[in-house]
């Protein structure tokens, strides 16, 4: 095994361990049924449903929806400010390490396929999409599309989130009998968008995340400036492209180490044949004078 | 000195030894968290989550 290979099952195992701790609710998956526990009070920092029935945690994207869709709140504190919290520490290390439908993009991408696309004309203005997702479907439609109650409607769950039917939807539905019966066209048209996304990430790399998912929208808005982020010893960076070529977001970390797009994977650390690139919070190496053009910004 | 290069500045060496943007805006979001919860945010996030969200799973 290669030592890119290692260094990707190094961060798998640690997706794996993460997803199978915040989805450990085992009896929902035999019943199911959901865990109704004190522990839903909390989120998780990544796409994870709270209506999978091994969930102990509540989704921020489903959390954030049901507080501003509320009759009598419309600004969610308490949700915002713990993406905040989280997206100032981390940034988008939370896509890359602490995501469970990411993690089963990067394994649907593993699947050989004839030719798998890294970019196309028009994919960086297509990941422009998930602002306005974020925007309109998890802000703007709950606000101001309200019934009679005065309540919004989680639109972002409702119309498009994946994670929803694979993680809530298909198990639920499989393992209930009610449920079987009560499945309309709104359950066939995402599990349509569920399957045009496995496909799509067979050839791209996860495309969800790239283009659709409001949560790494939100996350991508702290990188740049994220307690924990990636630094360029300018000095032993040779530009010898190796970084650029190994990362799967089309990111160049020799540039912009904090780029928005960055899920911090690690890849380009592990193939810069200097060491130039390094992370962490206090991340000063040795007498590193060099700044990345993407801290000039902050 | 190349274009991307300057020199370690106050900010600059304050910022590569102590993250301030992040730590700050980490510690703005304890407060929303905080204030959210005062207004009792957190019993409709634990009502929606505990019951199985029709709208997220496709049937509702």
């Amino acid at each position: 095994m290669d030592k890119k290979k290692q260094s990707e099952w190094k961060r798998h195992r640690f997706q794996i361990l993460w997803a199978f701790l915040t989805n450990s609710y085992l009896v929902g998956f035999a019943k199911g049924k959901i865990y109704d526990g004190k522990l839903k009070n909390l989120c998780v920092p990544g796409l994870n449903c709270y209506s999978c029935p091994g969930a102990l945690g509540s989704c921020p994207i489903g959390a954030m929806q049901a507080v501003i869709g509320s009759w009598n709140f419309r600004m969610a504190f308490y949700v915002a400010g713990f993406l905040i919290f989280v997206g100032a520490l981390m940034g988008r290390f939370v896509c890359g390490w602490l995501c469970p439908f990411g993690l089963i993009q990067d394994f649907l991408h593993k699947i050989p396929f004839v030719k798998k696309i890294s970019t196309f004309r028009g994919d960086w203005l297509l990941r422009k999409l998930k602002y306005v997702i974020f925007l309109v479907f998890v802000i703007l439609l709950p606000m101001f599309v309200v019934d009679m109650l005065g309540q919004g409607a989680p639109y972002f769950c409702k119309l498009i989130c994946p994670a929803g039917t694979l993680e809530g939807g298909i198990p639920l539905v499989l393992l209930n009998s009610a449920m079987r019966t009560a499945v309309g066209w709104l359950y066939a048209w995402k599990n349509v968008l569920l399957v045009v996304i496995v496909l799509l990430s067979v050839v791209i790399y996860r495309p969800f995340c790239k283009y659709i998912c409001p949560l790494g929208a939100v996350y991508s808005v702290f990188n740049p400036i994220a307690a924990f982020r990636y630094r360029v010893d300018k000095e032993a960076c040779t530009h010898c492209g190796a970084c650029a070529k190994a990362c799967k977001m089309q990111v160049d970390p020799s540039e912009t180490p904090n780029h928005p797009e960055c899920i911090r994977c690690g890849s380009c650390k592990k193939v810069c044949p200097t060491g130039a690139i390094y992370s962490g919070i206090n991340c000063r190496k040795g007498s590193d004078t060099a700044v990345s053009s993407a801290e000039k910004t902050v | 000195m190349k274009k991307t290069e300057k020199k370690s500045g106050l900010w600059t060496s304050l910022n590569d030894r102590f993250p301030l943007p992040g730590i700050g805006l980490a510690c703005a979001g304890i407060l929303m968290m905080a204030y959210g919860i005062s207004r009792g945010e957190m019993s409709v996030v634990f009502d929606k989550a505990v019951r199985i969200c029709m709208e997220c799973i496709g049937i509702g």
